[in-house]
């Protein structure tokens, strides 16, 4: 467990949305978490610097930048397992590839500016391992907080 | 949409913000723009939506959560909106979507992230989430990640 301090737990639980679009952000934010303007740019400094926020800024929804994102599993036999994710991580479409506890046991996120590509690549992957990509288009997207508590 | 100038802002902006006084002045200045069209211009892509949120972007694993559940339901198709709806709601949910099943590998229609310290932890998470969604659930499995393969931020061309 990393150590955390008062207010690195602050920023990190306080912070994860709502920086102010105004001319001082970090003092204004600040007053709101109790730390002066410095305090508040040394502590998220820290934080990028120490690998704990993987950045400080906007979050970005790519599928409204006009690119398109696709879930897709595939259940790869045990012994072809490093094989075929090195096959499917070749791909630079891939942007993340998980093992998973499940007879479908391997999950990547094939990411693309343009839609048609995710298809393309799925069928790729298709004909390179001669196994069955099981595509997971979200239907719906009903809340995206993405923000934890430490 | 996106015109050449919100582009712009996205590639200035996707490794982050400068960690300056003034940030958005910062970003106008490389971008030869005033800062109030700056502002202007991020309010409104956050209006629409292009903008999840601003601000501190956590490193799940670097803060110890290294637990990573993705926990799956079956529910009838004409309960999942108002389920997912409840769901996604929930402070332990980082995200949750409605996916098509493939059966018969696959009968799970509704997908819910769920992050914590320990597998207990999520295991915790996940039954609470299941008395809450009661005998709708007609099956359900949380996948663990027991290793990732590969991870790169999405990169969003300007």
């Amino acid at each position: 467990m990393p150590v955390i301090d008062p207010t690195e737990k602050a920023i990190i639980n306080g912070l994860q949305g709502g920086f102010p679009l105004t001319p001082r952000p970090f003092r204004d934010a600040g007053a709101e978490l109790g730390l002066s303007e410095g305090e508040l740019i040394n502590g998220v400094r820290d934080l990028v610097g120490a690998g704990q926020l993987s950045r400080f800024g906007p979050l970005w929804n790519a599928e409204l930048l006009g690119g398109d994102v696709c879930l897709a599993a595939i259940a790869v036999p045990p012994e072809r397992f490093d094989e075929v994710a090195e096959q499917v991580n070749a791909h630079p479409e891939i942007a993340h590839n998980y093992e998973r506890t499940h007879a479908l046991n391997m999950w990547f996120v094939v990411s693309a500016d343009d839609p048609r590509r995710i298809a393309e690549v799925i069928a790729e992957i298709e004909a390179e391992t001669g196994l069955s990509v099981h595509a997971m288009p979200k239907v719906k997207e009903f809340f995206v907080g993405f923000r934890v508590e430490v | 949409m996106l015109d050449s100038i919100d582009r712009r802002i996205v590639a200035a902006t996707q490794a982050g913000l400068p960690l300056v006084r003034e940030p958005y002045r910062a970003v106008a200045e490389k971008l030869d723009l005033d800062q109030a069209e700056i502002i202007a211009r991020l309010r409104r892509l956050l209006d629409e939506g292009a903008i999840r949120r601003i601000g501190a972007i956590p490193n799940h694993y670097a803060l110890g959560l290294t637990a990573n559940g993705m926990s799956v339901w079956d529910v009838a198709d004409k309960a999942v909106a108002d389920i997912g709806a409840r769901i996604g709601a929930l402070d332990e949910v980082t995200h949750c979507y409605e996916r098509p099943r493939h059966l018969p590998l696959w009968p799970y229609n509704l997908f819910a992230m769920v992050h914590g310290h320990t597998r207990e932890e999520v295991r915790a998470k996940v039954e609470r989430i299941a008395r809450l969604i009661g005998p709708a659930a007609r099956a359900h499995d949380v996948l663990f990640s027991t290793r990732i393969l590969k991870k790169t931020g999405l990169r969003i061309a300007a």
